[in-house]
């Protein structure tokens, strides 16, 4: 049966089946069970916003306080995956990756390349991603591109309670290392979710909205501005398709040429910086492979390349809105 | 007000809430009958012709083609030409949409759970309390909103059940057993957990055997049949259709196969496959399909033929059957028992009863009503 739970509540749910299908899913990260040296009663912190409380109680030395050391764990994680283990690895946010890029980069991404598929890395390194939640120029960036750049990596980055379990459960069963984005403004976001566990095959984009004359190319907090923008667009008269990634790596390419050789019109809405990311992969993808296809020029819809702005007025402007995804899209259909 | 009927958006299934209104069959000034197809309305789930409940002149079209209304908002308006244009201005203008409160709760209670056997089945009960109920049982791999356009359309008159098989739909993901006896006594087990002594069965492809194999093995039990594009009446099964839909993991994949089942393949919605692969990427469920095809219809044969084994006479049957099924040949019909009623319906495929939803519903109720 399908009930109402947050993203949140999933990505919870998603560990804890995992964990009580297959003995050998254990969690490393900080604060995950009680913090250092608390017992991990039932109102221990379970994370920075929580996620994981109540694991601790259910699956007890599964999960593992870490020391705030990011290197260590994650390379700890990365050797265990190698030894036959299935860790989740829990990085309060993406920002933190950087002191641990040689371990992903390097050696988790690719071991099964180097040692001709004798190994495997199995592997879910879990992050929050995303601004709008005041948490300043470190702890609020889109750093999805970085990870969509190495070969070897997978990269997911779910938008509703529903692709989150299955996109998490996916990630647990896939024997390569998965960088997991959630994104902290969604997490509060209430869908329905199946009890029973299930996964969600990666590379299969889901489109969000059927529609005539214009595709949207998007992923995570920005599939919910775009549906925002729809919703005023089809009150003038435009009907807007909206194809939600899911996953970045593998990219459902497929889907993307196929919504845009019909709609004949694109908007690459991401909420990574706007040089290199997401939107202009998209949008050099369709450029070479859908040329004839295109009525408009391709439109990106992104944020300044500036950090994070601390200010609340300023971080409000610079994470991309529903009026400028609806304005992207009238500039190709030429305001029709 | 006096001499006006209105026509209001229809509630198909338990869950819609709104429906597009693609376009008006009919042009004002149309003398309406009973059961004439008016205009086409599109749901999450479905397109589907509306078919008038009530005669009359169409005097005004209220909603326009492309227009998305909430359940019961006024599309049109019916009326006699003694009813001044200015009487039928007031009769729009202060309409109200009834709020849908009420109605979301009495839907919300429509889904209830049971335990059977030891497995947790969701079933749907609709319509009055008393009175020998409609069971209806869906085909491999479906679910009870099979029945979109039957449950609410066959309850306004007599008691109905619907539920989703052991396996299948929201119900527990174990099976009774793999054989149609497993499942035919499954049947007769959540009729008495439900009590309900005795019922009219109306199944779909393998619901259809399962009710002809519970009219076997529990005759008391059934008070009369329906079968529609049934299993369990010839051999042959169309085995590339059973293992695409086993198989597909994908929108991609399963699309081309969910077309298969209609005439018209326009009909398979995005929502429909959603809804499927939410079910099909559940833990087991792909293991549990293959198993129960394994057992039933197994290499494109089916195992076995409960249908042909029904003595003559021996319980009111209806054999209904869309000419162009691509699952189970509509050849079958030929094979229904002695003194059944046959129907084949051209331009129709394996889910006839979605497609041909308001026939395969008058149908079933002169049956039920005989």
């Amino acid at each position: 049966m399908a009930r109402r739970i947050s993203l949140k509540t999933a990505v919870n749910e998603a560990i804890d089946q995992a964990m009580q299908l297959d003995p050998t899913v254990i969690m490393l990260g900080e604060d995950i069970v009680g913090g250092a040296g608390a017992p991990g009663e039932m109102d221990a912190w379970g994370g920075v916003l929580g996620v994981t409380k109540g694991l601790y109680a259910k699956h007890g030395d599964r999960l593992l306080d870490t020391p705030l050391s990011e290197s260590a764990y994650v390379g700890a994680a990365i050797g265990a995956a190698c030894c036959g283990m299935r860790p989740i690895a829990e990085l309060m946010f993406i920002d933190f990756m950087g002191v641990c890029f040689d371990q992903i980069f390097n050696q988790a991404a690719k071991f099964r390349y180097m040692f001709g598929g004798k190994a495997e890395t199995p592997v879910v390194i879990r992050c929050m991603v995303g601004a709008g939640f005041r948490a300043a120029a470190q702890h609020s960036q889109m750093l999805t591109p970085l990870f969509t750049h190495i070969p070897g990596l997978k990269v997911v980055c779910p938008s509703t309670p529903y692709d989150t379990k299955g996109l998490l459960m996916q990630s647990i069963r896939d024997n390569d290392p998965v960088i997991f984005c959630e994104h902290k403004n969604l997490y509060a976001l209430e869908g329905d979710v199946p009890e029973a566990p299930y996964a969600i095959p990666f590379g299969e984009a889901n489109v969000v909205r059927e529609g005539r004359d214009v595709t949207i190319v998007t992923y995570g907090l920005m599939v919910h501005r775009s549906l925002e923008a729809a919703a005023t667009l089809a009150k003038e008269g435009i009907d807007v398709e909206i194809v939600d990634l899911r996953t970045l790596s593998p990219l459902d390419i497929d889907t993307v040429l196929e919504s845009v050789t019909r709609t004949g019109r694109l908007v690459c809405v991401d909420e990574a910086s706007p040089r290199c990311n997401i939107a202009t992969d998209i949008a050099a993808q369709v450029a070479m492979h859908a040329f004839k296809a295109l009525k408009a020029q391709i439109e990106q819809v992104a944020p300044p390349h500036t950090p994070v702005p601390f200010s609340p007025t300023l971080e409000d402007l610079y994470i991309p809105s529903a009026a400028q995804i609806a304005q992207a899209v009238r500039r190709t259909t030429g305001g029709k | 007000m006096e001499g006006i009927t209105p026509i209001v958006m229809p509630k198909w299934g338990l869950s819609m809430k709104e429906g597009k209104v693609v376009s008006w069959l009919v042009e004002e000034g149309t003398r309406i009958t009973v059961g004439m197809p008016i205009l086409e309305v599109e749901t999450d789930k479905i397109a589907n012709d509306v078919e008038a409940p009530d005669a009359g002149l169409l005097r005004r079209r209220v909603a326009q083609d492309g227009e998305t209304l909430p359940v019961k908002a006024l599309l049109g308006v019916m009326a006699e030409t003694t009813v001044s244009d200015a009487d039928i201005d007031a009769y729009v203008s202060a309409y109200e949409t009834p709020a849908a409160g009420d109605e979301t709760d009495a839907d919300a209670n429509a889904y209830q759970q049971i335990e059977v056997d030891g497995i947790r089945v969701r079933y749907a009960r609709k319509g009055a309390t008393a009175g020998t109920p409609v069971l209806f049982i869906h085909g491999f791999g479906g679910d009870l909103d099979n029945w979109l356009f039957n449950l609410d359309a066959v309850s306004e008159r007599v008691p109905t059940l619907a539920l989703d098989l052991p396996g299948h739909g929201q119900s527990e993901l174990r099976l009774p057993g793999t054989s149609l006896a497993a499942l035919a006594a499954f049947v007769v087990h959540f009729l008495d957990a439900v009590d309900e002594p005795r019922a009219h069965l109306v199944g779909h492809s393998m619901g259809g055997a399962i009710a002809a194999q519970v009219a076997l093995d529990f005759p008391a039990k059934v008070a009369s049949l329906t079968l529609i594009d049934s299993a369990g009446m010839g051999s042959d099964i169309n085995a590339g259709y059973l293992e695409g839909f086993v198989q597909a993991q994908s929108r991609r994949e399963l699309k081309p196969v969910l077309e298969q089942l209609f005439a018209d393949p326009n009909l398979v919605s995005r929502q429909m496959i959603d809804e499927l692969l939410k079910y099909k990427r559940l833990d087991g469920v792909a293991s549990l399909l293959a198993s129960l095809a394994g057992s039933l219809f197994s290499g494109g044969r089916q195992a076995s033929t409960p249908v042909l084994q029904l003595a003559p006479d021996s319980l009111p049957v209806l054999v209904l059957w869309g000419r162009e099924d691509r699952v189970i040949s509509a050849g079958h019909a030929a094979h229904a028992p002695a003194g059944a009623g046959v129907h084949v319906f051209e331009q129709a495929g394996h889910m006839l009863q979605l497609e041909r939803a308001s026939e395969v519903n008058r149908l079933i109720l002169a049956l039920v009503a005989a």
